[in-house]
């Protein structure tokens, strides 16, 4: 086992798979000859061919609309979408076919494709570099959603998404593509979807998160005198709520932390979840957060926009005072 | 390489005028081929006339005639293989049955019933795309697909003039332009998009025109004459098939029909033009046409229409006997997984609809 960061692990979960089975393909902008903008699809081209790492037009909708073609015709695409908030002219095809075409054949067609995306700030860059456009995806029927916040779960919800029969999109935490390092088993390497992890056990509160706020939630933990749970829900959809609820039980205090904008976020579905099962388990109102239900900010001040290790300590701080 | 024919005048015909003026054959087509052909064009009519009855009787729901397109559909697919694939746009509902597929599933489909869903492999169907255009970029994936497979199937997708101006109909036909993809674009450019006029739609001089900007032919046919739209698909499918990759084909008619069952044209439309263009549609002129060459004659062309009459019969009678749909369905198919929380769901509904 290697010291290995996110995106390395990315793009070894995309040699393995492409190696694993030939009906695989990468296809996206810039994914070729230049390996990925982050480098993810490095090295494909050169190992499996252009028509397996395919370079594509500029043109996000008619990847993903290919790629519904292309699982008609037998193949099983891994879309690059190059940004998060570049991926919104896709949520057409995702919305209005994707998430339909295989309850439109009365469920005798499969639609095993992946849309893959780094998503999130922090990373200084310009208007549209940075979203967390999670919640589109989720709500959308007939498509599942994972989101990896280490090195070793990035590969592994990455293959078992490649491998799945679903629809999956990909969210990857780009602030930590590099940043972020862990240990990977090397080779094939799946980890379930629809199974949280427990990334830190505690007994007084439950931090719930996904992606780039796990990390901010495991240093809210440290600073906490309070012994904090931290529970890294990996896959929206399917949803562990098993895993949810037995923490709640347990604790019976809830922060959820979210980057995206508020209003209908991920945090609010978890925060109705706990209200209609958990309700007696509950010692204090469930508290979130998260983005501000503003356009996500320039850089200079996007710092005071991203959940932050203090806003987390302070709402920790007051569900346990509640 | 790209090639387009300047204006309407110049559009392609094989049938020609009612006093035989200008009638041409076709090499490859025998007597056999050309009566399948008025079958299909036949069958399609009924299925069509039929439909706006049932939709009156309260029979099947919201309705998209195609009265006067019967041609483009039928024409088109005679040129194709069966391995080919076929992406309708709700206009093309029907064209399911030039594959075998009974007219009941597509009756089915338009009552709302799940017996309407079809696996689209058993016809090499694609489902109905009722947004406009967004289907291109499947036939563009799935021709391209078959490409890279090094299989001989190719795939022909239908739109309207309307979807001309969408942003997926662009992707579809750019992604089809750079990877060669063996796909027939195939235009029905009927003038109208429910209210909007063609003029309304583009400046372009002509739909063809556009093929330019994808670096594939564009061709433009009159799409009332079968032949002449078998024509030019079946070259656009021969050079498809050389890996030449796909061509554009704008087959020029008119609505003469309401754009479905919900729509009052009277407020917007030319109605002469209509009476005009009804004069030519499309299976008279064929009619005319094989009576011409002495192929069909009064007593065929009406056990023709009667076994096409008898076959929607037999179609409403079977998509009438379908039992009421189970509400459970509505779990059903989605997902080849379904998330844990739909068990619950259904128990819940089962519970409050008794079940």
């Amino acid at each position: 086992m290697a010291e290995r960061s996110i995106v390395e692990e990315i793009n070894d979960a995309l040699h393995v798979e492409l190696a694993r089975d030939d009906a695989v393909m990468v296809m996206g902008e810039d994914v070729g000859r230049a390996g990925g903008v982050f480098r993810a699809t490095a090295g494909l081209r050169d190992r499996f061919g252009p028509d397996r790492c395919f370079d594509t037009p500029l043109a996000e909708a008619g990847i993903l609309g290919a790629a519904v073609g292309l699982c008609m015709a037998g193949w099983r695409p891994v879309c690059e979408m190059q940004y998060d908030a570049f991926s919104y002219p896709c949520l057409d095809q995702l919305i209005t076919h994707v998430g339909r075409y295989r309850w439109r054949t009365g469920g005798t067609m499969q639609f095993p494709l992946v849309v893959r995306m780094p998503y999130g700030g922090g990373v200084r860059a310009p208007e549209l570099h940075d979203d967390s456009p999670e919640t589109y995806y989720v709500h959308t029927p007939g498509v599942k959603v994972t989101i990896p916040s280490t090195p070793a779960d990035a590969k592994g919800l990455l293959a078992a998404a490649i491998r799945d029969s679903d629809p999956v999109v990909v969210l990857e935490p780009k602030l930590h593509y590099r940043t972020l390092r862990g240990d990977v088993p090397g080779g094939e390497h799946v980890v379930p979807l629809g199974k949280a992890r427990l990334a830190r056990a505690g007994d007084d509160v439950t931090l719930v998160a996904y992606g780039s706020m796990v990390p901010v939630c495991e240093a809210a933990a440290d600073e906490l005198d309070a012994s904090v749970e931290v529970l890294d829900i990996r896959t929206l959809k399917p949803l562990d709520e098993e895993a949810l609820l037995a923490s709640v039980a347990k604790t019976g205090r809830v922060v959820i932390v979210q980057e995206a904008p508020r209003v209908c976020g991920f945090a609010a579905e978890l925060a109705a979840i706990l209200a209609e099962k958990a309700i007696l388990d509950l010692q204090a109102p469930v508290l979130r957060v998260t983005g501000y239900d503003v356009p996500y900010p320039y850089w200079q001040i996007e710092d005071a926009y991203m959940p932050s290790v203090a806003r987390v300590v302070d709402a920790v701080r007051r569900v346990c005072e509640f | 390489m790209a090639q387009v024919l300047p204006a309407e005048r110049d559009l392609r015909r094989v049938i020609g005028d009612a006093d035989g003026s200008g009638d041409r054959e076709l090499e490859g087509l025998g007597e056999q081929e050309l009566l399948d052909l008025y079958r299909s064009m036949v069958l399609l009519r009924t299925y069509d006339e039929r439909s706006l009855v049932y939709h009156r009787q309260g029979r099947i729901g919201t309705y998209a005639i195609f009265w006067n397109h019967e041609a483009m559909q039928a024409g088109a697919v005679h040129a194709l293989e069966d391995d080919d694939w076929i992406f309708p746009s709700y206009r093309e509902s029907a064209i399911g049955l030039l594959r075998g597929m009974p007219p009941a599933t597509v009756l089915s489909w338009w009552r709302g019933h799940p017996a309407g869903w079809w696996n689209p492999e058993d016809y090499n169907v694609a489902s109905i795309c009722v947004p406009i255009g967004t289907h291109v970029p499947h036939a563009a994936g799935l021709a391209w697909g078959k490409k890279l497979k090094g299989e001989r199937a190719l795939a022909i997708v239908f739109f309207g003039d309307g979807a001309t101006s969408e942003g997926s109909f662009h992707e579809g036909a750019n992604f089809a332009g750079v990877t060669r993809a063996p796909l027939v674009l195939f235009c029905n450019n009927n003038h109208w998009a429910i209210s909007t006029p063609l003029e309304a739609q583009t400046r372009a001089e002509t739909l063809a025109a556009k093929a330019v900007g994808y670096g594939m032919p564009g061709v433009r046919v009159d799409g009332t004459d079968v032949l002449a739209v078998y024509e030019a698909t079946r070259e656009a499918v021969d050079r498809a098939r050389r890996g030449d990759g796909p061509t554009f084909i704008e087959a020029v008619t008119y609505r003469t029909a309401p754009h479905a069952t919900a729509d009052d044209p009277r407020s917007y439309i030319d109605l002469e033009r209509v009476e005009e263009e009804k004069k030519r549609e499309c299976l008279g002129r064929y009619d005319g046409y094989l009576r011409r060459l002495g192929i069909l004659h009064d007593e065929l062309a009406e056990s023709i229409r009667a076994e096409a009459a008898g076959a929607m019969r037999a179609g409403i009678a079977a998509a009438e006997a379908e039992p009421p749909a189970d509400p459970a369905l509505l779990f059903a198919h989605a997902y080849v997984d379904p998330p844990a929380t739909f068990g619950s769901d259904l128990d819940d509904l089962q519970r409050v609809l008794g079940g």
